[in-house]
Order: structure tokens, then sequence, then C-alpha cells
């Protein structure tokens, strides 16, 4: 299926998205060196183009499951980052009031069924969502992001396959950031992409370049539809890159600086800024107004969260059983 | 009343929540045409269609997930589990999944999801499909876990389970399924959490879940010719555990026997005798709490070791004659 490329506005708002990710993973990265967020984050700084391009191509009432490294996925999806960042300090009103943290962030009336502290975790239950919406004939879509590292656990397997032979509208997004903690990709696995699986459970299976979320955003909306038409699920891989360490605990044994600047060379916020201003779309002074709009959305968010109170010891026990 | 046996009463039980709620529905290997490796479902298919009674592929990790997110999406699923052995395949998504996302998510989801699972030895299936795991689940909050041993129980507690909006673990026990009862007619669920005393009586009491209920009952009627009145409660649910009966018969009897099929250590007698050890019923015991459980060994294949593996009638009275004696 051919798809009409996204209009100005769509992709001004696909800039302003990877902006607002980028400012508050950047503002992330500086609290928890502050010893303000609590326990361990994984940065998606680098990877934005796969949660904006992905989610650009999806309607409000259509479900995401994220991963651990869900912090683009969460916002891209549209949740609030006063509420994002409420949750990331740990507040009582925070998406998961206080109790989820990062790695658990989710905003289930927006869609977000949830990031996942399990690799591949997500996977069975997308099934189960997409399931959900065949039997409600709801026409809505789940997308289930994972990591290259997700795409070796039996999950993956179990899943994929329910969803081909069930033609479930569940769009399995893989974001290849080349590894898995400290694991390349071409050590981890024989095939030279994670899409030539798709073969195996009879789906289509794409690889496209997800520092371009032109590229990512063209290929999610054709899967998107082919899944909102009863067209079964796809295997969409996207080839990325994570500047940061894994977590907060990584020394980056494992990559050499020129591997990171070459790939920082292929920003995908720099690259699209770069084409709507020599297309003329947008001056530099309004690209630059974009980017500082998000820092103050971002500087915002904060403010609202360092003034929510904490959870009162009192309520620990509540919503373990609804 | 109508007599059902122990798997028709769970089928009604299916059957009637299907016809009452369009969101129920069943998956599992081979529960369709095939009726589900010991007959539960058979039939099902036909009158309710392949939509609703699912058959899946064998991915125990994949139909178990499939039942979360449809669980978390609105529906209410019914997922069976060919044998309870298998469950271990699906442990992250029940444990990791099921049992915590409510909570991780600071209450804004649900789950309300069953799954049905035939557990026990005595059938001579071996170590690999007679396993007694509910102290497992048990262990996690999040979950709740019902073990029935009536037909009436299964029915009633199936109900109240798809009608939870959480996820259940049902235990049923593969030698109950042919053992029959009253039940009635009308779909009323059971509560959950709810012990119930299946024979009253003041000398001792026997605290026995699923299968071995009904072995303490006939134990209880050979003891009663001896003189010994016992009372014999089924806790029904595992988790929420209902302390407070069990609590109130042991202060009356002052003597207790916890009877139960899986593994004796850290097996679920295990935490009720520590209940009640905890509990004022203490300084009411005449007697130390006696636990009889499975022994310390895979289930055997031989059917005098089977037998041997796991708690008896006679075993039962042996248990209660030593209470009594002390
Ligand atoms: C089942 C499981 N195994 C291991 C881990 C520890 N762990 C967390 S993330 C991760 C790497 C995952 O790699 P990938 O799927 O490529 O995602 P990425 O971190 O690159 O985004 C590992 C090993 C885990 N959380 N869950
Ligand atoms: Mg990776």
């Amino acid at each position: 299926m051919r798809v009409a490329s996204p209009d100005l506005e769509q992709l001004v708002g696909m800039l302003r998205t990877m902006l607002l990710i980028r400012a508050f993973e950047e503002k992330a990265d500086e609290l928890f060196a502050l010893g303000r967020i609590h326990g361990t984050m994984h940065l998606s700084l680098g990877q934005e183009a796969v949660a904006v391009g992905v989610c650009a191509a999806l309607r409000a009432d259509d479900y995401i499951l994220s991963t651990h490294r869900g912090h683009g996925h969460c916002l891209a999806k549209g949740a609030d980052p006063r509420l994002m960042m409420a949750e990331f300090l740990g507040k009582e009103t925070g998406y998961c009031r206080g109790r989820g943290g990062s790695m658990h962030i989710a905003d289930v009336r927006g869609g977000n069924l949830g990031a996942n502290g399990i690799v591949a975790g997500g996977l069975p239950i997308a099934t189960g969502v997409g399931l959900s919406i065949q039997m409600r004939r709801t026409g809505q879509v789940c997308v289930a992001f994972f990591g290259d590292g997700a795409a070796n656990e039996g999950a993956f397997h179990e899943a994929l396959n329910l969803a081909a032979i069930w033609m479930l509208p569940v769009v399995f997004v893989c974001e290849n950031n080349q590894y898995a903690m400290s694991m390349p990709v071409r050590r981890a696995m024989r095939v030279e992409r994670v899409s030539d699986r798709a073969t195996a459970y009879g789906m289509p299976g794409a690889t496209v370049d997800g520092m371009d979320v032109v590229a990512v955003h063209e290929a999610a909306t054709s899967a998107v539809g082919r899944a909102r038409a009863g067209g079964g699920p796809t295997l969409l891989e996207c080839v990325t890159y994570r500047y940061r360490g894994h977590s907060k605990s990584d020394r980056q044994r494992y990559r050499g600086r020129d591997e990171v600047e070459a790939w920082r060379a292929r920003d995908p916020i720099a690259r699209l800024r770069a084409r709507l201003t020599a297309d003329g779309a947008l001056t530099e002074a309004e690209a630059d107004a974009l980017a500082a709009e998000a820092s103050a959305a971002i500087e915002d968010a904060l403010r609202f969260a360092e003034a929510q109170p904490e959870p009162d010891p009192a309520t620990l026990l509540q919503d373990v059983y609804a | 009343m109508r007599v059902l046996t122990y798997a028709e009463a769970v089928r009604e039980a299916l059957r009637q929540a299907l016809a009452d709620d369009e969101r129920v529905f069943l998956l599992g290997e081979d529960i369709g045409v095939y009726g589900g490796a010991f007959g539960v479902t058979e039939g099902l298919l036909t009158e309710f269609g392949p939509e609703r009674v699912r058959d899946t592929p064998i991915s125990e990790a994949a139909i178990t997930g499939c039942a979360i997110g449809a669980a978390v999406t609105g529906m209410r699923p019914v997922l069976e589990i060919q044998f309870m052995d298998f469950i271990t395949l699906a442990m992250e998504q029940l444990v990791l999944q099921a049992a915590k996302i409510r909570y991780m998510f600071g209450g804004t989801a649900r789950v309300p999801m069953v799954l049905r699972t035939p557990a026990g030895s005595g059938t001579g299936a071996a170590a690999q499909h007679s396993e007694s795991l509910e102290a497992w689940f048990a262990h996690v909050p999040g979950l709740k876990v019902v073990a029935p041993s009536s037909s009436a129980d299964a029915k009633g507690l199936l109900l109240a389970s798809i009608r939870d909006d959480n996820p259940v673990i049902f235990v049923e026990h593969k030698l109950l399924y042919r053992t029959r009862g009253e039940v009635p007619e009308a779909p009323v669920p059971i509560p959950l959490g709810v012990a119930e005393v299946k024979r009253a009586g003041d000398d001792v009491t026997v605290i026995a879940t699923s299968v071995m209920v009904p072995r303490a009952l006939a134990a209880a009627e050979r003891l009663a010719a001896d003189g010994v009145a016992v009372e014999v409660i089924d806790p029904r649910t595992l988790r929420p555990l209902d302390a407070e009966t069990l609590v109130a018969s042991a202060r009356k009897t002052g003597r207790v026997v916890v009877v139960y099929e899986a593994v004796k250590t850290l097996g679920i007698g295990a935490e009720i005798a520590a209940r009640i050890a905890e509990s004022e019923a203490f300084y009411h015991l005449r007697a130390p709490i006696v636990r009889l459980g499975g022994q310390e060994v895979p289930i055997p294949y031989n059917r005098r070791l089977e037998a041997a593996a796991v708690p008896q009638e006679d075993d039962i009275v042996e248990a209660v004659r030593q209470v009594m004696a002390a």
C-alpha cells in the first residue's frame, strides 16, 4: 500500500514531539544526576523518530504497549508531561500514583497500556489487545514496541505466531538500536534483519531507517492501515541507536566513541529540522522557537511535579486488587 | 436438587457466563472440538462458536498474555491451561504482568481474567502432569486462588471468579471431575474468600483443600464411629484466605490437622498453620498443629508409590487419632 506523505503541519507536529521527548529525557537525566529521581532509567535519546513516526500513524483511541525504554512512546502517544514528571518524582498525582516510575509508566486512558520491566513482556499482551479489538469490532489498532534483544525471547515467537494465525490488528515495532545491554545484534542473531523473521510467521516484514521520522511514519501508516482494514499484523523493524548507555549503570565498554558520534551525525531531530528549513517550511528562528517551547513545557512540567504531594504510606496497600 | 459431576458443574458455569455476558470468552489448547483434555468444555463450541470458544496453539505464555491484554481492554477471558504443570511456561505473564498491572499503574487498569487448570495426582500421569502448585500463586499479591472441592462449589466459585475484576487462578482437581453432587440450576455465585464448614464437630478441626476435602469427610465419618466429632473446613479460596473461620474453629476444638496434596514444605498448609499459631486460638490449642502434606518427592508413576506420595484417607484418620491422643 502506498501512503500519502505527511503534510507540513504533520511534519512540524512530529518535530515538536521529538523535541519534547528530547527535552523531557535530558531533564530526567539531569534530575537523576542530582539524585532527585530514584531507581534507574533507560533513556531513548536518539530513538525519538521511532516513537514519534509510529504514534503519528495512530488514532487517539489506538493502543500501544511500550518497553523499559518507553518515555518517548508515552509522550508520542499523547501523555501529559506534567503527569509523567510527577510520576518520575514518585508523586501521588503521577500517572501511576508514584507506584510505577519510569519503567512502568502507563497512560491507560490515553491508550498507553504501559512500559514493561520485562523484556518482551508486552508482546503476548498485545495479542490479547488485538483479539479484544477484533471481538469488539472497534477498528482500533495495537502497536507493540520491543527491542532487538526482545526478538530473541520465546514470547516473541509465540506472540507473532498467534497474531498471524488470528490476523490480529497488531503492529510489532522492533526498535533495533544495535544492542541489548552490551550484546550487539550481530552476535545475538544469525539473520541480517529482525524483519527477516516475519516470513516465518506468514506476515509482512519491513526494515526502515529509524533515524528518519518520515520513513518510519510512512511504513507505520501502511502497517497500521493494513491492520485496521483486517489485513493482520506486520513486523516493522526500525534501525536506530541509543546515544546514552543502556541504563544508569552502563559504563559502555562494548562500544567506541566513534560509533556513537557516527550515529549522532544522523540525528533524527536535526534531520527533520534541516529538511523543514531547507524546504522553507520553517525559518531558523521558528525552528529555534519550537525547541524553546519544548524546553519551557518541560520546565513547567517539573514545576508542576515538584509541587505535587507524595503518596501517603497509609495508602500502600491500595489498588493491589480491583 | 439436581446432581452434576464436578466437570459438568464447571461446564454449566462456563455456559451460563457465556450466555450472560458477551465479554466472556474461552481460550485454551484443544478446548473446541476436542472438548478440553478432560472434556470440561465439551459441546460449548457448538453452542457458542469458534470466536468465543477459541482453540489456541500450544503457546502458554502467549495465550496467558492474550487473556491479560483482552482483560485490560474490556473483555472477560477464561483461559484453560491444559495441566497445572504447564502454568510454569506462563509464570512471567501471570506473576509479573497479570498480578502487577493494576498496582504498577496506580489503579488505572484492571485484569478481569480467570485461568482454569486441572491439578493434582492420582491419575498415573507421573511427575510432569500431576503438580499442585497453588501455593506459588497464593504467594503473589494481585492474584486470587480458588480451589473448589465439590460440584456446587465448582459452579458457584467459577461464576464468582468470572465476575471478579482480578486475575483468578481456578484450580480444578482431576480426581474430582467425576465426583457428583447437588448443584443449583440458577447461576448463583459463591463469594470468594469465604471458607465453608463442610461438617461440624467439636473435637478436632480438619482443614482440607481440594481433593483432600472428600477424603477428610470420609475420614470424619469413620472417626465418628469411634466417637470423635471432626469438624471439616474447606477454605475454598486460598488467596484471600478466610483465616477468621479457620481460627474460630481451632479455638473451639483446640486440635487442628491441616491436609493438602501439594508438597508439605511451604505448601498452603504451612500458611494455615501459621495463621492459627499466630492467632488467639493458640492459647486454646490442646495439641500441636499437625500438617499432612505431600511427600518431598516428584509424583511417581507406579500406582502404589503415587498413592504413598500424597495424604490418603487412612493418613487423615491416623493424624486425627494422634492429635486426639496428645
Ligand atoms: C526477561 C528479562 N531479561 C533480562 C532483563 C534485563 N534487561 C533489561 S533491558 C535489557 C536489554 C534489552 O535489550 P533490547 O530488547 O534490545 O532493548 P533496548 O534496551 O536496547 O531498548 C536487559 C537484558 C529484563 N528486564 N527482562
Ligand atoms: Mg536494543
